[in-house]
């Protein structure tokens, strides 16, 4: 028989050694399905393993794919440390999208555009996630129902806008108007879609991690995480904290949106984000609320979605196994956490 | 003598390196009261868990009548007759005292069977003065009531043997008689009992023998405790002898802490109903009273964290305005909160982020927004070194410090920066001997530099010891205020239950 007992420590390397497990876990348990669908397990993560991460313009694909979820997945590990939980990324990662589109749009010059295309996003996604803070704040109402369904409540926002005022008056489509030729992102490397947004994702986490690790703010917000009784006594104004929190969090999923649409789409339409914002709460969870782990974590993420399409076209398994293989990788992750509160012990006889 | 209702053989138990039990040799007659005796630390906690189920022991067995038994979780302890009250209660707040006794019983043929439950209720009422009204939320319990609840279900389940980890140590000394009347019926009826405790004295008039642990090994057996003295045991549990410290006369300077008129509105808990006081530098105020009559209220107003609705407070002659922690706080007010876990420290953060949590934001340990990690590291060592904290340095998660390790980092955090005035609730509550002597000590330290203390305390004896004069607490009023020369126990538990008023 085995039983969890507590521990009494925690060693440093499953830091390192639990994500691993999660996601090596997640791949044996995905591979059911892909035997299941007809193709060699072998085969198949090979393919994806090529299509992500096999050449050059394969990694520079993945690269871009990883850059909205770096964002998101800060927004979420930041809001998280301070245990606001912030489940609307989504919502403010399509605000930053439209609010910067609309700024995009005007003609400006180039670098003075994407700068405040970038202003205009993180404000957008800021004044989103205000919504909730304010609410919790004020009202004492539950941050994660109040923040999920915003997200809704932004789509179709956007969706009345795109079929509206923004619709494509020749073609009929409901996409936005294209911002700017002289907005868009510059391209970095010749021949790829590798834009000026990874690199400032791949800037942001270690900035991020600065702000957490290294500056009051980032010592507040994890106090009030972890015991706001405590840090009220202690001086700390826990309401002020939790909404700068708020604040800095929706900030960063608005950039996600502000990043697809001057890098990648360079307009809006209904699926700009194929849920960018509930994936970086995957790949918060897998960095351990990190925002040095962000990286890696979305990295996973994007290579698992790009591969995964490839692997659609070569072996006939759906393209689907990439939701499946994200939600596993959130669910063993929860349950690799459990490992560092508790060990399974042998005890007695079977 | 009668054969052992429970006997552990040759218990060890580690955690990695560290060996919390070796060879432990333990057995409770029925009808026997046993003292379990330990500072913190000692390896008690986790004996009685490896009894109760919660961990398994790495060698030796556990006999019931005789019987060698395997005890996987608490559900095998209860089938085994074993029942536990643990320091924390474990009740579901929202449900009555009958559905919390109910919970986990097989019914009848699916149907929960209400009317034997409140018969066996009524039964076990009726035979160790343990009643309780089987419809009210238990959330409407006083804690000595919850108490109550929880020995009644371990009763309830047909517990032979009752483990009872520092029952006293959330009771007001009435209670605590409550409590032992109630033991003491269990035990004539062929009930054993296993009493952990910190406090000497109960342990004496409660318990017909004692083992003392120290470091997980048994290091002594006393056969009479009534008859042996409390300083006999302080040294078997801690090696050495203890010498309570004296408290040297003081010549206390100016008010450094005044209240005047203070009143509350009733918020969570007793309001207070004009409230005046006044602390002198180089002075030790006592604050006795049974609790819940307004301490929590008072703590609360003089550490900034609620306004008062009239009245006003100075700290260091200057007045206070706002009521906010930060400010109170740099007028030079320190604070040992009563609750360490809850409203002192942060037990998922490491230590040194504790240590330093109410002056973050000062040069000490930031500058311009930036926090300064090696100053707080070095900070947070010096401490660790000054106080003898035991850790194995300031990034350990304060969670994993014993409880009175936490309370000498709380200390270390506090007198760093020289307070003026200092509040502090329950300050030795569930610490060993030596833990609170060191506590002591270091008030009277304080006081001899010239600091006023407010010490918040049920424990008179404590009070007395250290207190230049006491005030009592009666529903939210100072009933009056004696100098500790005049003042006994007696007198202070008279007054404390609202019988005398003296000013």
């Amino acid at each position: 028989m085995f039983r969890l007992e507590a521990r009494t420590s925690t060693p440093a390397w499953f830091n390192l050694a639990l994500p691993l497990l999660a996601i090596g876990a997640t791949l044996v348990l995905c591979s059911g399905l892909i035997a299941l669908a007809g193709a060699g397990v072998i085969e198949a993560y090979g393919v994806m393993f090529a299509a992500s991460l096999g050449d050059s313009y394969a990694i520079t694909e993945t690269l871009v794919r990883a850059t909205p979820m770096i964002f998101t997945g800060l927004a979420v590990a930041v809001a998280f440390r301070a245990k606001f939980w912030n489940i609307g990324a989504e919502g403010q990662l399509l605000a930053g999208a439209v609010a910067s589109c609309a700024v995009g749009a005007i003609p400006m010059p180039g670098p003075l555009a994407m700068l405040l295309m970038a202003l205009a996003g993180a404000a957008a996604g800021a004044a989103v996630a205000l919504i909730p803070a304010t609410l919790r704040v004020k009202f004492k109402v539950d941050d994660v129902v109040s923040s999920l369904l915003l997200n809704s409540v932004i789509f179709y926002a956007l969706m009345a806008l795109i079929e509206g005022p923004w619709k494509d008056s020749f073609s009929g489509y409901p996409i936005s108007p294209p911002i700017e030729d002289s907005a868009n992102f510059p391209v970095l490397l010749e021949g790829t879609r590798l834009h000026l947004g990874v690199v400032a994702a791949f800037v942001a986490a270690p900035v991020i991690w600065f702000l957490i690790a290294r500056t009051t703010l980032g010592f507040r917000i994890r106090v009030i995480g972890e015991n706001p009784e405590a840090a009220r006594y202690g001086g700390i104004h826990v309401e002020r904290v939790l909404i700068s929190t708020a604040l800095l969090s929706g900030a960063l999923a608005g950039l996600a949106g502000v990043s697809e649409v001057g890098g990648v789409h360079f307009q809006v339409m209904s699926d700009i984000s194929p849920g960018y914002g509930y994936s970086g709460i995957v790949v918060a969870m897998l960095a351990r609320l990190n925002p040095l782990g962000v990286m890696p974590a979305a990295l996973f993420l994007a290579a698992v979605m790009t591969g995964a399409e490839a692997m659609s076209r070569a072996t006939g398994v759906p393209a689907f196994l990439s939701d499946v293989i994200q939600g596993t990788a959130l669910l063993a992750m929860l349950v690799a956490l459990l490992f560092t509160a508790y060990r399974i012990r042998r005890v007695g006889a079977a | 003598m009668p054969a052992p209702l429970i006997e552990m053989r040759g218990i060890s138990k580690s955690f990695g390196a560290v060996m919390a039990n070796e060879a432990v040799d333990l057995s409770v007659a029925p009808g026997e009261i046993l003292g379990l005796l330990g500072e913190n630390g000692a390896g008690k906690t986790t004996l009685m868990n490896v009894l109760f189920g919660a961990y398994a022991p790495d060698a030796g067995e556990i006999l019931v009548e005789g019987r060698p038994v395997t005890i996987n979780n608490s559900a095998d302890a209860l089938a085994a007759g074993i029942g536990m009250v643990h320091q924390h209660f474990h009740l579901a707040p929202r449900l009555s005292v009958l559905e919390n006794l109910l919970i986990g019983i097989p019914g009848k043929s699916g149907r929960i069977d209400r009317a034997g439950g409140l018969a066996r209720l009524a039964e076990i009422g009726h035979q160790h003065g343990l009643t309780l009204d089987p419809d009210l939320p238990v959330s409407a319990l006083s804690i000595g009531e919850q108490q109550r609840l929880e020995i009644v279900k371990a009763l309830f389940r047909g517990a032979r043997l009752l483990i009872l980890d520092e029952p006293t140590a959330v009771l007001a000394p009435t209670e605590v008689d409550g409590l032992f009347s109630a033991l003491r019926s269990m035990a004539a009826q062929g009930l054993g009992i296993i009493f952990i405790s910190h406090k000497l004295n109960e342990v004496r008039a409660l318990t017909h023998r004692c083992v003392v642990l120290r470091h997980g090994r048994v290091t002594g057996r006393v056969d009479a405790p009534a008859s042996t003295t409390s300083s006999e045991m302080a040294r078997l549990m801690c090696g050495h002898e203890i010498v309570p410290p004296a408290r040297g006369p003081s010549t206390p300077g100016a008010a450094v802490l005044t209240l005047d008129g203070i009143s509350t509105s009733r918020h969570s808990g007793m309001a207070l109903r004009d409230v005046s006081l006044s602390v002198r530098a180089g002075e030790i105020l006592g604050i006795a009273g049974v609790s819940g009559n307004g301490q929590r209220a008072l703590a609360e107003v003089i550490s900034g964290v609620r306004a008062p609705d009239a009245g006003r407070m100075t700290i260091a002659g200057k007045s206070v305005s706002r009521f906010s922690p930060r400010e109170v706080q740099a007028l030079g007010l320190g604070r040992i909160p009563e609750d360490r876990m809850t409203t002192g420290l942060v037990t998922n953060l490491p230590l040194a982020d504790s240590m330093v949590l109410p002056r973050i934001g000062t040069g000490a340990f930031s500058r311009n927004g930036l926090l300064r990690p090696d100053a707080i590291h070095a900070f947070a060592e010096e401490q660790i070194k000054a106080y003898d904290i035991r850790c194995p340095g300031p990034m350990t998660r304060a969670g994993a410090l014993s409880g009175g390790n936490l309370q000498k980092a709380l200390l270390a955090r506090e007198l760093a920066f020289d307070p003026k005035v200092l509040i502090v609730s329950q300050p030795t509550r569930g610490l060993d001997i030596g833990a609170a002597r060191f506590i002591h000590e270091k008030f009277l330290d304080m006081r001899a530099r010239g600091c006023g203390i407010v010490v918040i305390g049920e424990d008179l004896e404590e009070l007395l010891m250290l207190c230049d004069r006491i005030a009592v607490m009666y529903e939210g009023c100072i009933v009056g205020t004696l100098d500790s020369a005049d003042a006994t126990i007696a007198r202070l538990g008279l007054m404390m239950t609202g019988a005398e008023g003296h000013s």
